[in-house]
């Protein structure tokens, strides 16, 4: 078999061109969640068929791809995502953040900065913020339309109502240049400030529920709160156990069945970098 | 002005579950209350003094003729007033004291006598006082002012009525009955009350069995039997 | 008095394809004014209450809403996000059946804060106290305010939902047969309760029910409804002491006498 049997990043240009359009418009809408006619991909939903689209969307044979998992490039999906896009586009692909120019990640943002020219792919499970407490897609849209978001407070109040903090950990809802409310996907609430004036375009890609929202770079995006419950990221009382690094998000990784365990950084690529002294990683 | 004039009011009642049968009681009772009168409305009964009462309250509706009563310094004719507007004069220049008391669940005999007063603005602590001091002058027990009056005898709850009728100042007050099931000792409270009344200058309007009383209250008497359709048609 | 009505509904009509629901209604509800709709299920009043609300749209006539600003603005001409925002600020909607008005998932004091929080309440202890407030003078106790309305009777339901509309201050509510289903010593409780809170907010309230007895007791005001129409209206007393109509002395007498 030969890639030849496959059209440019697998999608057809008919499909990429509709992926296109809704991207666009979810540019000029940002946080707007925009329907689209998601394809069947040779992977199961939940497997990031969504970002697969999107990426295949906008990847050309000049980018390099980088693809993670949880913050890590080894994971079978990661890796699997990488050889299909290897083998369908014939694009180079690598695990180091600084030369990706497109990123498709399953639920972490990169702890190395990124610049502007790069293109950062979140895989999205459920992209409705409302669905929790309003089940009815009709109602939602509506709330969206009409910027009636006490809704999204009132997660927020019960948080802390039953547990003293708001105990929200990931898929901690932002709102988008001042209008739309987003679901981030589930990334630690850990990345949400990296999402806010980022140079590097943010878009989302929800295969199942066929939906396509995005962050233009350099937009605003605030992660939702109380005057006094404000907003606040985890912290991790020691660094990384093997690089050291502070201030990033760890993995508690168990070691043994006596209780044995380590906490080390969920991004491999960074930690991996800052190990061997390769790269101007963080 | 005069606090109160009735012009030619008539009343029929249609029962309809009757076959629409008509049921005359009255045409064209005419009267006039001057402030500082008790006017008593007599003669047998069934000839309609109830109704008419409850025609000058606005509690039934008024066939022909007008009832006009002197509100905020302007005649309001009650026989074609808009609800708002009968309520309005309910609750600043009508009172009236009925022969039952409507009870409202839960809600204490002390608050049912000071409900006026705060209707109409009054401080409650001080409406509350008011009240302590008319349930006290009626003898009721002390014990039972906390209480709702549901639970009251007909004696109990005819006074906690009177207390709630007595205690505002309106300019006219419609008495249907007050002292049908009191004793003697606080039929004559309730007399020296209307007596009070009359000397404030408010205008009275009622119905009394007790001879006794009526003859002790009334500056006239006017005999509904006059204009009584029922004797007529029968 | 106030001079001016807070709604003007003139020739108010709705069908169901060829079956009417409501038709010619027209009336002025005032400021602090408690107007009952009474009669038997499908006689409209439900179809009546929900399009006045703006939950139905009507097919003929016009609602006007005195703004609090004092302009007058026909509701049917308003733009859904105006109308929303009216809706859960100077508006209340009391269901019979608690769960449709309440979140049944999330816990009493976000039921009442929701309001709160939809229009730009930001401040968690200050919504947490207004909560503990309408708590209280809904009569449910401060330790049940983390408990979801699944743990509530249907009384305490009711009140909850009671205390979920009036937290913003609505100045016009209304009611679904808001005491139906419930046991006759809870629903005096209610009835009081409701009582003493729409006289000292000064609330305008439309209450449908089919019963007299919560008509009489809540209302300044009755319109008699039949076959979609309105068959008799005015003041409460009379037209429940001397009702005029044949069908009203029908409904009057088949009051069962307690």
């Amino acid at each position: 078999m030969n890639a030849a049997t496959y059209n440019f990043a697998y999608l057809d240009e008919q499909t990429k061109r509709m992926i296109r359009r809704a991207i666009l418009k979810a540019l000029a809408i940002p946080g707007y969640q925009v329907p689209f006619a998601a394809r069947e991909m040779p992977m199961p939903y939940g497997w990031g068929t969504g970002g697969v689209q999107v990426t295949a969307a906008v990847i050309g044979p000049g980018d390099v791809l980088k693809v993670i998992d949880q913050g890590a490039d080894d994971t079978t999906n990661a890796v699997s995502i990488r050889a299909f896009f290897r083998k369908v586009a014939g694009v180079a692909t690598t695990t180091h953040t600084a030369e990706a120019t497109v990123i498709q990640t399953r639920h972490r943002i990169p702890e190395y900065p990124l610049k502007e020219g790069q293109i950062l792919v979140y895989q999205v499970p459920i992209p409705e913020p409302l669905r929790f407490l309003e089940p009815r897609e009709t109602e939602t849209r509506v709330m969206h339309g009409l910027e009636d978001y006490g809704l999204m407070h009132v997660k927020l109040y019960e948080d802390i109502a039953h547990h003293g903090r708001i105990a929200t950990a990931y898929a901690y809802p932002v709102k988008v240049a001042g209008r739309y409310v987003m679901d981030p996907s589930p990334i630690p609430k850990f990345d949400n400030p990296k999402m806010t004036m980022s140079p590097a375009l943010q878009l989302f890609g929800a295969g199942r529920e066929k939906r396509i929202y995005a962050v233009p770079p350099y937009t605003e995006v605030k992660s939702l709160d109380f005057e006094d419950h404000p907003f606040e990221v985890q912290t991790f009382n020691e660094p990384c156990a093997l690089c050291g690094a502070r201030n990033v998000y760890l993995d508690e990784v168990v070691l043994d069945d006596r209780g044995g365990r380590m906490f080390v950084c969920s991004d491999t690529d960074n930690c991996e970098s800052r190990r061997t002294g390769t790269g101007a990683q963080s | 002005m005069l606090p109160l004039r009735v012009r030619d009011i008539a009343k029929t009642f249609v029962m309809h579950l009757r076959g629409g049968l008509r049921l005359p009681v009255f045409s064209n009772v005419s009267f006039e209350v001057a402030a500082g009168e008790c006017l008593v409305l007599g003669g047998p009964s069934g000839v309609g003094k109830s109704s008419i009462l409850k025609m000058l309250y606005g509690n039934y509706g008024v066939d022909a003729g007008e009832i006009l009563v002197a509100h905020a310094c302007r005649p309001v004719d009650l026989a074609k007033a808009l609800p708002r507007e009968v309520l309005d004069v309910r609750r600043l220049t009508l009172g009236y004291v009925s022969q039952f008391l409507r009870a409202i669940p839960r809600v204490p005999a002390l608050e049912v006598v000071a409900d006026p007063l705060i209707a109409l603005g009054s401080d409650r602590a001080e409406a509350l006082e008011r009240a302590e001091a008319a349930l006290a002058r009626l003898n009721l027990p002390r014990e039972l002012w906390s209480l709702p009056p549901a639970t009251f005898s007909g004696g109990e709850q005819q006074r906690v009525n009177i207390a709630r009728g007595f205690i505002s100042d309106h300019p006219i007050l419609l008495l249907d009955e007050p002292t049908a099931s009191l004793d003697a000792a606080n039929r004559a409270v309730v007399v020296d009350m209307i007596e009070e009344k009359k000397a404030a200058g408010t205008a009275l309007v009622g119905i009394f069995h007790d001879e006794d009383v009526r003859d002790r209250v009334a500056s006239r008497v006017v005999d509904v039997s006059r204009y009584s359709q029922r004797r007529a048609g029968q | 008095m106030t001079d001016a009505p807070i709604l003007e509904v003139r020739d108010l009509a709705k069908t169901y394809g060829a079956r009417l629901g409501c038709a010619d209604i027209s009336f002025d509800l005032w400021p602090g004014e408690v107007l009952a709709v009474v009669g038997e299920s499908g006689s409209g009043k439900t179809t009546l209450l929900n399009c006045l609300s703006t939950r139905l749209a009507a097919d003929g006539g016009s609602i006007v809403y005195a703004m609090r600003d004092g302009s007058r603005r026909d509701l049917a001409t308003m733009p859904e996000a105006e109308r929303r925002f009216l809706m859960r600020t100077d508006w209340g909607f009391v269901h019979q059946n608690p769960a449709d008005g309440l979140r049944m998932g999330v816990s009493a004091g976000a039921n009442v804060g929701e309001r709160l929080m939809a229009i730009g309440d930001r401040h968690y202890g200050r919504i947490r106290g207004t909560a503990l407030d309408w708590l209280s003078r809904v009569e449910i106790a401060a330790d049940r305010i983390d408990d979801g309305p699944r743990a509530f009777s249907g009384g305490m339901r009711q009140r909850l939902q009671i205390a979920r509309n009036l937290v913003t201050a609505p100045r016009l509510v209304f009611m679904d047969e808001p005491t139906g289903g419930l046991d006759v010593s809870v629903q005096a409780r209610l009835l009081d309760l409701m009582r003493g809170l729409v006289r000292d907010l000064g609330l305008s309230v439309i209450i449908v029910t089919h019963d007299l007895a919560v008509a009489r007791l809540l209302s300044h005001r009755i319109m008699v409804m039949k076959d979609g129409r309105v068959i008799e209206e005015g003041l409460t007393d009379r037209v429940l002491d001397d009702p005029r109509q044949p069908y009203t002395q029908l409904l009057v007498s088949s009051i069962p006498q307690a």
